[in-house]
């Protein structure tokens, strides 16, 4: 598994992608959260770090899919998907090692919003008056979101040697699991159905989790999601015709 | 002489169609055999089963005393090989390219290195050592692929055409190479220079829709030459429509 996710994020250093990705993700949350009137935080007046939270999860929605796009894809299209799985490696850490690269490139650009936790600290009156327990548990869970989105992003990648058919079914997969289901739920609301269809999407756990409270049953929720996924990719690539 | 690789009663279907049909043989140690046969017929099909990356319908396959459905990880480590068409990563250096081969065979570091090294200078690829993949001639490929097949000192050696578009001189020094490797190496290739096979090989397999033609050394075919036959005559007779 090492090897291959050595030579992923030697990848993503040795393009723009990796650099792309994290200046992108900075610079939109940025925008939003402390520059963009309506939303930001320094017009809203309350030591909270909602706006980034609530902005961060769409531009994953849209960075992942793109960072994840080209993982088996491209090696579809050189044909090099064959020499890969005939090396000694297990299917699985083939996978697995694409999927950390992925996930650690998600958790770098991630990294350098702890800044604004601490001028959000330092801002506040009186300072450090801030609700650490919900913080954390927002980053937990918008990890965890992330998380669950690169799996989808490597599993439509192996479904399609081209690049930009897994990008964008990668995006509407997301989509569906991030906001649809919240928004079936709500037509369904009164039916009794609600409940079950909206903690199906990844909103309601996520909300869970920002609340401070790190349940298992959220946990379990994105460890399954994940594990779906990537076990799909395995049948995916282990079924060759 | 013991044998290194053993292919019993292999089919392979692809939909309703035989791909491979019952085919069967032993390679002992040491020995060169070559498989020739019309587009189609499905050598490479027989290639991608013997390493792993297809299964067979029915029929097993033995590398080195490993059956390769239920010990796919050994069966690899000892096998080297270069699929059709030599897919490579164009975006890595010749070196980068063989460092990570090496890895991804669980070679030590100071091995591979050797090894890395040790392969540069046999494959010839001193001259171009320092460029892309993607900046190479079809022939500099072509020893790439040769180079990061023989990397890990396999005991079977599987070659789908590694002298496919090369030009009179490259074909020269690319056959002397296996003829070198040949020496202590079980090598399995296939090609469609009937020349080659006759000049290279130990015994011979004609392979036509799927069956095996013929299974013959060399010696055993030179003696059904003597009217005028060749081996253009036999190939013919054994794979016309």
């Amino acid at each position: 598994m090492f090897p291959i996710f050595k030579k992923e994020i030697e990848r993503f250093l040795s393009s723009l992608t990796g650099y792309l990705v994290i200046v992108v993700f900075l610079a939109l949350n940025g925008l939003f959260v402390w520059i963009l009137p309506d939303n930001n935080i320094l017009d809203s007046g309350y030591s909270s770090m909602d706006p980034l939270f609530y902005v961060g999860p769409w531009v994953l929605l849209f960075l992942i899919p793109a960072v994840t796009m080209r993982t088996f894809s491209e090696e579809k299209k050189t044909r090099t998907l064959e020499w890969l799985f005939t090396r000694p490696v297990s299917d699985m850490s083939i996978i697995l090692g694409k999927y950390f690269a992925c996930l650690a490139l998600m958790l770098f650009s991630i990294l350098p919003t702890l800044i604004y936790f601490l001028t959000v600290c330092w801002l506040g009156s009186p300072v450090y008056n801030i609700d650490t327990a919900s913080v954390s548990g927002s980053y937990v869970g918008m990890i965890l979101l992330g998380a669950a989105f690169t799996s989808i992003g490597i599993f439509t990648s192996s479904l399609t040697e081209n690049q930009i058919v897994s990008f964008i079914l990668s995006v509407c997969i997301c989509f569906l699991f991030y906001s649809l289901f919240e928004i079936f739920s709500g037509l369904l609301a009164g039916t009794g159905y609600d409940y079950f269809i909206s903690n199906l999407g990844m909103a309601a756990h996520y909300a869970s989790l920002s609340r401070g409270v790190i349940d298992s049953r959220d946990l379990l929720y994105f460890i399954s999601v994940i594990f779906i996924f990537l076990s799909a990719t395995r049948m995916k690539l282990r079924i060759k015709n | 002489m013991e044998t290194r690789l053993a292919i019993n009663n292999v089919t392979k279907i692809f939909g309703t169609q035989y791909a491979l049909e019952d085919v069967s043989f032993e390679v002992r140690s040491g020995e060169i055999v070559g498989l020739l046969g019309p587009n189609g017929a499905g050598k490479s099909t027989l290639f991608k089963i013997i390493t792993g990356y297809l299964q067979p319908t029915s029929g097993s396959v033995n590398v080195c005393g490993f059956d390769v459905l239920e010990n796919p990880i050994p069966c690899r480590k000892h096998i080297g090989y270069l699929p059709e068409h030599n897919p490579l990563y164009d975006d890595l250096y010749i070196k980068e390219y063989l460092v990570y081969a090496s890895e991804l065979y669980g070679l030590k570091y100071s091995y591979a290195q050797k090894r890395v090294n040790q392969m540069i200078q046999l494959c010839g690829l001193e001259p171009e050592r320092k460029k892309k993949i993607q900046n190479l001639s079809k022939g500099y490929r072509q020893r790439v692929g040769l180079a990061q097949a023989l990397l890990h000192e396999p005991d079977v050696l599987i070659l789908d055409e590694p002298t496919s578009g090369l030009d009179p001189n490259q074909l020269f020094e690319i056959r002397e190479l296996i003829r070198d490797t040949g020496k202590n190496t079980t090598i399995v290739f296939s090609t469609h220079i009937l020349q080659e096979a006759s000049a290279l090989c130990d015994r011979i397999i004609i392979i036509h829709k799927g069956k095996i033609k013929e299974n013959s050394t060399l010696t055993e075919l030179r003696k059904r030459f003597i009217h005028g036959t060749t081996m253009e005559d036999i190939f013919r007779n054994l794979t016309a429509e």
